[in-house]
């Protein structure tokens, strides 16, 4: 490729970007930048107000905030899913298409599996690369070791249903990064779970984003779960959705149950705890 | 990779459910066929007992022997009803299915045509047959029943295939959206599959309707030109041959069955592995 082919004016940064092979791309330069995002809905609940973000290459970010306070819908405007009412999203990093839309090499895991229950395991890791016109035979490795990450390497040929809810959700997470993608997003994606079966995920969950050295944005409601796992938690609150502060984790990896009993642990919780107490209005 | 073995209470439930409906499976023909042969044997009993007049209620050995007597009338008759029926029944698949699917792409469309399709459903076939069978029976009476048939079988077909086409899931059709798929490609693998149940529940109702619908038609269609199991038993009736009336009752309901037990196997083979409706729970 000529550096020319690699200048690609995006509409609303008005001036080029260069986008760059990942092996160059600079920590510098934010994976995804967030400026000014609002979401009105039609019967004009502000579900987004001015929402700034950076999210720098290898993060593991994560959203908290009681319900409605727009954590799940900035996730999906990030993921290209519905229109939003103003502001800009931006891949500093991306390839952007003819129409100018970038190439955003996301996974994403629902709240629910959002399994396809008429289709094996293999059938469904292997469905983003069906929409994208690949053969089963080119890709057949990429699902498989995508499977191997989430631990499913045996239950290709079973059917959602006769999972379990905790493997449903391997399932989808295995499908979100066999595409091997730079940022994968999670919605809340353990709240269904029973406890064991969560820590055991968050566990793997850390693991997978370390095998598989990408990005990872999580949406949670639970404290806990937030400090457990991230580097930087964005805590936002409800009625208009905001972002109300933030807290850096700074504990080093890889975390386990040592950390989770320690003091620096529980400080971490209740400085989030209390960030969070202020976004629901709770007086000290 | 062993620090992702699986925890006990995530691969508990990972077992599939074996040797279900072991037990049950042989239970589900020996009863029905029990019960079958006690009713003929206590109306054979009542019959012989009481000296019923056969132009009345036959015995059953009576009609099995109409039948073996009768059997090239019959078989013909049959022959007849079967093909108009197996017609009646494919074409309302099909065209049920396409114009169910072109009705759940467009919103205005459907808008505007649904009525029309319950007007369809809702005016009873005995009122349109006189019409239909002057238009375009009165040179080719199979067309008329085909289509009088096709008429009766057609609307849950078109209604099941509209309703399935959107019931897929709102996760999943996000799925698709995310990863750029195709409209093409969106109805192939997501909306076609998800509303399998739907159709698959259509084509049972629809296949016992095409064969009231063919008996009806046959009935309106009236002297000489329709040779199939109805007009057998109009026939026989004015005859008051009640042994042969019997004989062609029967073929028609063993044909019913076969094509009731032709759509569930079809659904089961269909369903088996992944759809509620066709899985036992074990508590």
């Amino acid at each position: 490729m000529s550096p020319l082919e690699n200048v690609i004016m995006h509409p609303s940064a008005r001036e080029p970007v260069i986008a760059e092979p990942p092996e160059t791309a600079p920590r510098a330069k934010p994976l995804v930048e967030l400026r000014g995002v609002n979401k009105v809905y039609s019967n004009g609940t502000i579900a987004l107000r001015d929402l700034n973000l950076d999210v720098a290459p290898f993060e593991f970010i994560s959203l908290l905030g009681p319900s409605g306070c727009g954590k799940s819908t900035a996730l999906r405007i990030i993921a290209g899913l519905g229109e939003f009412s103003g502001g800009t999203v931006h891949w500093p990093t991306a390839q952007y298409d003819a129409e100018g839309k970038p190439q955003r090499e996301l996974g994403f895991v629902f709240q629910e599996p959002t399994l396809m229950p008429w289709a094996s395991v293999f059938e469904n890791v292997y469905l983003p690369f069906l929409l994208k016109d690949r053969s089963r035979s080119e890709v057949r490795d990429s699902v498989e070791s995508a499977l191997e990450l989430v631990g499913l390497a045996d239950f290709a040929k079973a059917y959602p249903r006769e999972l379990s809810g905790g493997m449903k959700m391997r399932v989808s997470i295995a499908r979100a990064i066999a595409t091997q993608p730079k940022i994968l997003l999670l919605d809340e994606p353990f709240a269904a779970l029973d406890e064991i079966t969560r820590m055991k995920l968050n566990n793997d969950l850390l693991q997978i984003w370390e095998k598989a050295k990408c990005t990872v944005m999580f949406v949670t409601h639970s404290v806990y779960e937030s400090v457990y796992l991230s580097q930087r938690i964005v805590v936002m609150a409800a009625r208009p959705g905001r972002v109300i502060g933030e807290v850096k984790v700074d504990a080093p990896y890889p975390r386990d149950k040592e950390f989770r009993l320690s003091p620096a642990y529980s400080g971490y919780c209740r400085r989030v705890s209390d960030l969070l107490d202020e976004a629901m209005g709770v007086p000290h | 990779m062993t620090d992702h073995a699986l925890s006990g209470s995530e691969a508990a439930a990972a077992q599939p459910a074996s040797g279900r409906s072991k037990i049950k499976l042989p239970l589900n023909y020996v009863l029905p066929i029990l019960a079958g042969i006690c009713f003929l044997a206590g109306w054979q009993a009542f019959v012989t007992f009481y000296n019923v007049p056969k132009f009345i209620l036959p015995t059953p050995t009576l009609i099995v022997e109409t039948m073996i007597k009768d059997a090239p009338a019959l078989l013909s008759a049959l022959k007849f009803t079967a093909i108009i029926t197996l017609s009646a029944f494919a074409l309302a698949v099909i065209t049920g299915i396409v114009v169910g699917v072109i009705l759940s792409q467009n919103r205005a469309l459907e808008m505007t045509l649904w009525p029309y399709a319950v007007i369809m459903q809702v005016t009873p076939v005995l009122a349109i047959a006189p019409l239909i069978i002057i238009w375009v029976g009165l040179d080719n009476v199979w067309l008329a029943l085909l289509v009088l048939a096709w008429l009766v079988a057609f609307f849950p077909m078109l209604s099941n295939t509209a309703l399935g086409m959107k019931s897929t899931d709102h996760g999943l059709r996000n799925v698709f959206e995310l990863y750029g798929s195709s409209r093409w490609k969106r109805f192939r693998y997501l909306q076609l599959p998800s509303a399998l149940p739907y159709i698959l529940g259509g084509a049972r109702i629809s296949a016992g309707l095409s064969v009231i619908g063919a008996v009806v038609a046959e009935f309106q269609a009236g002297t000489g030109n329709a040779t199939g199991l109805a007009w057998t038993i109009v026939e026989a009736g004015t005859m008051l041959n009640v042994p042969r009336m019997f004989a062609a009752l029967f073929l028609l309901s063993a044909f019913g069955l076969s094509i009731w037990y032709l759509t569930t196997f079809l659904q089961r083979l269909w369903l088996r592995r992944w759809h509620e409706s066709e899985l036992t729970q074990e508590n």
